[in-house]
């Protein structure tokens, strides 16, 4: 208001009330960027942020998530967890499940993506088929195989008498979870692949012609060459694949519903069962919180550790 | 390197297509039988045509209904990701070097770390209690959990845009408002493109969210919908896989047009 009134009354500004006046233009301009960013910050911290603290705040009371009236428990939930069979073997299964997902996915993709680089036919198509996967709803891809592994493959090993084909896979306590890592490769390794491929086009081919004038082979070419180049995308893709897999929910939903009996239950199916229909709100909280810490203490170990891998090589 | 075609390549990269593409012949070839000639064999091809399967599916789980409600959570989500994300990281953008902006946008990012579960089970309490846990509520909740990888994509593409370019706009009269959108966002074209699939193929694939969040079953999402009726479906695989490829086919369709552009744009999200 002030500076206005100055230029209103004085025609002729002065330095110091075109620089106030400029000030003004300045504030203007920042408060337009305070209101693009306020609102959403507080938007995000609302829906987000908000209820990350409260999952924290319930992981130390005693909540059925249905009662009105709870107590503080202190870390009563968190000591229980680490006693609970159910929770460690939901831990088990989620690790051993990410693990060999992230290593099969990684391996595949880089070398469906290498076939697709090579001078092959149909290339366009091809790359178009294995994208597809990524585009398809989880849940139901799920659904879709979950029929190939109760009916579909049985049948074929009945009528061609091949043992080992006659059983549902996902009705045995010991490959279930076999059963849900090929959906899970089937479908993540579209997005992989793509990625991969794209890093793959980065190589320069001057850099093979070399090497193959020198006497290189094959092999050493793909350590020597390729694998550095495209180091970066292993690191982005691992800890994508990686992070997808300690997360899977929807095909767990689709194809097992955690059993036999628990042997397929994820870490976040357990979240959704025990604390929203389990009565256990307070103590799967708690059980977030600590889902929380170990992905955040993985992803950070590996990007750690693979980007150490990138600058030695 | 040599030009020629590299046949064993080509022949190990066909085979694998063929992994991918079995299960989505099934899918069709179960969807158009009928219950005997599934038992004889699921995977001969489908000689009759039963399309009854795909009426019968449309009726029993009120496809139409929950096809118009992943179209306006999906449609509303993506106008509205792609006007207001775009406008926050404008806003961080071109403050990276304010500490407050700069220490927001590591707020926005960094809860790409932050798995869902841990929100899950108070985020069902929060919705239910403000009266959230219908369609608006989704598509508010997308909106708001997509900023944390939107902002990330689109602060490194507006970074490189020149700044020179706003200083002309600015010195014809142009507010910062004015100058984000008849500038700035036209600008973002490509990026705003790769944003927008990301967005759709979350917003219509997603089944967790619409799990956990909607408590009236006549605002099912599709996917959600193929949950609900599993039950109801029970032996009947042809009305459960007609289902299925009915839930499927308009990202399909789509994907069929515009693939060059989808893979294009999923890859530049991903690398920045």
């Amino acid at each position: 208001m002030k500076s206005d009134q100055l230029i209103l009354n004085n025609p002729q500004s002065s330095p110091a009330d075109l620089a106030k006046s400029k000030k003004k233009k300045m504030n203007a301009k920042m408060m337009a960027y305070y209101l693009m960013v306020i609102p959403a910050a507080l938007l995000f911290f609302a829906f987000h942020t908000f209820p990350a603290i409260q999952g924290i705040y319930y992981s130390f009371t005693n909540w059925n998530g249905i009662n009105l009236d709870y107590d503080f428990v202190g870390f009563k939930n968190y000591i229980n967890l680490f006693k609970d069979t159910a929770v460690r073997d939901s831990y088990l299964f989620t690790f051993k499940f990410a693990i060999f997902a992230g290593v099969l996915v990684n391996i595949i993709s880089l070398a469906v993506a290498i076939g697709l680089n090579a001078k092959i036919k149909g290339r366009n198509f091809f790359r178009a088929v294995y994208f597809l996967p990524n585009i398809l709803s989880v849940l139901i891809v799920g659904f879709i195989f979950n029929f190939v592994f109760t009916s579909i493959i049985p049948n074929l090993g009945e009528k061609y008498q091949i043992e080992f084909l006659t059983e549902n896979i996902l009705g045995n306590a010991n490959l279930a979870w076999i059963g849900i890592l090929i959906v899970f490769i089937w479908q993540s390794c579209a997005f992989n692949v793509i990625l991969y491929l794209s890093g793959l086009q980065t190589v320069p081919t001057e850099l093979y012609e070399a090497s193959g004038l020198d006497g290189a082979n094959r092999w050493q070419q793909f350590w020597k060459i390729t694998f550095p180049v495209i180091a970066p995308f292993f690191t982005i893709n691992m800890v994508l694949a990686m992070k997808n897999a300690l997360m899977v929910f929807d095909q767990i939903v689709a194809m097992t519903g955690g059993g036999p009996g628990t042997v397929t239950t994820s870490i976040s199916y357990l979240i959704y069962t025990g604390g929203l229909a389990g009565g256990e709100f307070a103590f799967q909280s708690a059980n977030g919180v600590i889902y929380f810490i170990v992905i955040v203490a993985i992803s950070v170990f590996q990007l750690k550790v693979l980007q150490k891998r990138e600058m030695d090589m | 390197m040599r030009e020629r075609t590299n046949w064993p390549v080509t022949i190990f990269i066909a085979l694998g297509s063929v992994a991918i593409l079995i299960p989505l012949y099934i899918s069709i070839s179960i969807a158009l039988k009928n219950p005997q000639e599934l038992a004889e064999s699921a995977l001969s091809l489908p000689l009759n045509f039963h399309w009854e399967n795909f009426t019968k599916a449309i009726e029993v789980t009120n496809f139409f209904n929950a096809f118009k409600n992943s179209s306006i959570i999906t449609i509303f989500t993506l106008v509205f990701t792609l006007l207001t994300n775009s406008l926050v990281a404008y806003g961080i953008a071109r403050n990276m070097h304010r500490k407050l902006f700069r220490n927001l946008y590591y707020y926005f990012v960094s809860a790409l770390f932050i798995p869902f579960p841990i929100i899950m089970l108070p985020i069902v309490k929060q919705t239910s209690a403000l009266g959230l846990n219908n369609t608006a509520g989704l598509i508010l909740l997308y909106v708001v959990y997509g900023m944390a990888m939107n902002i990330f994509i689109y602060v490194g593409y507006i970074r490189s845009i020149p700044i020179e370019l706003e200083e002309a706009a600015i010195v014809d009269g142009c507010s910062t408002w004015g100058v984000f959108w008849k500038v700035i966002f036209p600008l973002l074209t490509p990026i705003n493109a790769t944003v927008g699939i990301l967005t759709c193929l979350w917003a219509w694939n997603d089944f967790l969210l619409p799990l956990v969040i909607l408590s009236d079953s006549a605002a099912a999402t599709l996917p959600l919908v193929q949950y609900v009726f599993q039950t109801e479906f029970g032996a009947d695989y042809n009305l459960a896989f007609a289902s299925y490829l009915m839930a499927m086919a308009p990202m399909v369709i789509v994907y069929l047009f515009a693939q060059k552009w989808i893979i294009g744009g999923v890859v530049k999200g991903a690398i920045k």
